[in-house]
């Protein structure tokens, strides 16, 4: 039967093509890995492992030129974590709130507002903090933060304005909506048997959600705030324009910073040569890093079923 | 019976769901400021210039930012026309093949690119377009923002086939169609609106991407005589004008933002009625 047989031609080929295309995911992240290798070449061999832990970053070219990460990673370490102790309690708050507080009618429109926060484009979020948040942290809380905790190494020096608090606080506002919605698909997968058991127990509702629905969310919520550092760690736009795109590492909130995704974006346009180099071996180190931590993140909430709020960064 | 202990207990219980009502306004409130805030400088900066003029120097009255406009549309499509078809693609291969190793390696590696930040995406486009072809193009920026929405078709296609029952499947097999146009008449075209949500979602998403484009599509003060061309796109002229020292260039930048924000959450919230009204059907 002819027929039969061009059926299952087109059925192969029709496998085929799914299979290709679906491989190119594959090859992507393959190829990703290869061509940051390939442009980051000079550097690579210029400076190797040292390039990670160099404390200089000088790109104008002559017998001073020189090339180090390290503040950058220092940048975008205290960014992202200073971010996750900010938005953390308050996501994982606003998970048990709609996850186990919540009357049904409030539950889905909360839901929907927060995601929304995730819908607004970065570029805005650093429009909205120059304009409107840096005035009212220099004039109110800078101030008073210098005032009663400047004793602190952490809270040293003038604040001039771009800096990374400033930077850490929008992060947080922008992070929040991810920790959030995956802990709340964690915590509405906690068997409702458990619940129930602790609730006859005579146990309130927080002693119920302490005992027994935080420790069987654990592995998940562990998961949620890795992912929600993995967006903190590639988030430029916003930081780009906040957070001063200075190369230094100092401990206080008030001095100016540069992350590996804000200095890429600030100076890859008009950098040459050996600093393209540079800034591509940076955005390599990034990649390499939002990878494993996705990796772990994905390992640890996986078996909980499919990420919620996947798109949304902007 | 323990009175005391009881009332602290109480107590505590009450301050907790105190805590976590605090928390979910605190995350609200930023959304309503930023939102208003929006409005408000947009509004007032916003007139029929804005879409029907190009970019003009500070200090001249009645720029705007038509060719933006043109070119976020522009570098929107061309994501769309690279990655849909891949991603409903992958897709359809993960939902009716994917269930072998390949598959979830596939379904594994989608996820986490779906964390790659996205100006990595716009240095590895950089460094396999624009080097060889010589210069900025909106076909190099429309590839770094079709990569930032394929991990979302992908998994949103899978999602939905596996939903379509097995009795279309078998009803399309029985009567002798083949495998393949199955598939394509029958299943991919039941799940078909589902997947159109997925797509209208990640457009949304890369409708407000500016780190990808910075050196892909890079700017562009006029037209662009071709795809093959640097590109405007209202992203980056927000990021351009946030920088300037001039009011009017920056209240372009609200103006813009206004518009920007309208379109992503327009399309947001229309793609989660669309959703939100299927599932209510089909219960």
């Amino acid at each position: 039967m002819p027929g039969w047989r061009i059926g299952n031609l087109g059925d192969r080929l029709f496998r085929g093509i799914a299979a290709t295309f679906a491989t190119i995911i594959v090859v992507v992240l393959l190829v990703i890995a290869v061509a940051l290798t390939q442009a980051s070449r000079e550097t690579l061999s210029a400076y190797g492992f040292g390039f990670v832990v160099g404390q200089d970053w000088n790109p104008v070219e002559g017998a001073n030129e020189v090339y180090g990460a390290l503040p950058f990673v220092w940048g975008t370490l205290v960014t992202s974590f200073l971010a996750l102790a900010l938005a953390v309690p308050i996501s994982v708050g606003i998970a048990v709130f709609i996850a186990e507080l919540a009357p049904e009618w409030i539950r889905t429109p909360t839901g929907f507002v927060v995601e929304l926060l995730a819908a607004v484009p970065s570029v805005i979020y650093g429009l909205w903090g120059f304009f409107v948040l840096r005035p009212v942290l220099i004039e109110h809380v800078d101030p008073a933060l210098s005032r009663w905790l400047g004793f602190l190494p952490f809270f040293r020096g003038a604040p001039l304005g771009n800096d990374v608090l400033l930077a850490s606080v929008v992060l947080a506002i922008m992070i929040l909506p991810t920790i959030s919605s995956v802990s709340r698909e964690i915590l509405r997968a906690v068997p409702n048997t458990l619940r129930e058991a602790a609730l006859a127990l005579g146990a309130t509702k927080w002693e119920m959600i302490r005992s027994v629905v935080l420790p069987y969310a654990k592995s998940g919520l562990t998961g949620a705030v890795i992912l929600g550092l993995g967006r903190a760690l590639g988030e430029t736009m916003a930081v780009t324009m906040l957070v001063g795109n200075k190369p230094s590492m100092s401990l206080s909130v008030f001095e100016p910073a540069a992350t590996m995704a804000s200095i890429i974006a600030n100076q890859y346009p008009e950098a040459q040569g050996r600093q393209h180099s540079a800034l591509t071996e940076i955005g390599l180190l990034l990649f390499a890093l939002t990878l494993v931590l996705n990796i772990l993140a994905r390992l640890l909430v996986w078996r909980v079923g499919r990420l919620p709020g996947d798109a949304g960064r902007a | 019976m323990d009175l005391a202990g009881y009332r602290r207990r109480r107590l505590v219980d009450l301050a907790v769901r105190g805590a976590c009502v605090a928390a979910t306004l605190v995350a609200v409130v930023p959304l309503v400021l930023i939102l208003g805030y929006i409005v408000v400088k947009g509004g007032a900066a916003l007139s029929p210039a804005f879409f029907l003029e190009l970019p003009k120097p500070a200090g001249e009255t009645g720029a705007g930012m038509a060719n933006a406009i043109v070119g976020t549309l522009t570098l929107v499509g061309l994501a769309c026309a690279f990655g849909v078809p891949l991603g409903v693609f992958a897709g359809i291969y993960l939902a009716e093949f994917g269930d072998n190793w390949l598959g979830t390696v596939i379904r594994f590696c989608s996820d986490v690119m779906a964390g790659v930040p996205s100006i990595v995406s716009g240095l590895f486009v950089y460094a396999l377009v624009v080097v060889p072809m010589g210069r900025n193009s909106a076909i190099a920026g429309g590839l770094a923002l079709a990569m930032l929405m394929l991990p979302t078709v992908t998994r949103t296609t899978e999602e939905l086939l596996k939903l379509v029952p097995n009795a279309l499947r078998e009803a399309a097999l029985a009567l002798g169609v083949p495998e393949w146009r199955t598939t394509l008449w029958v299943v991919l075209r039941t799940a078909a609106p589902g997947i159109a949500t997925g797509v209208v979602l990640a457009v949304a998403r890369v409708t407000g991407e500016t780190a990808p484009l910075l050196f892909t599509s890079l700017n562009n003060n006029g037209w662009a005589d071709g795809i093959d061309q640097p590109t405007a796109s209202l992203t980056v002229q927000i990021y351009q004008y946030a920088g300037s020292p001039f009011e009017d260039q920056q209240a372009q930048a609200w103006a813009a933002a206004l518009v920007l924000v309208v379109v992503v959450l327009v399309l947001n919230i229309s793609a989660r009625i669309l959703v939100r009204h299927r599932v209510a059907g089909a219960r």
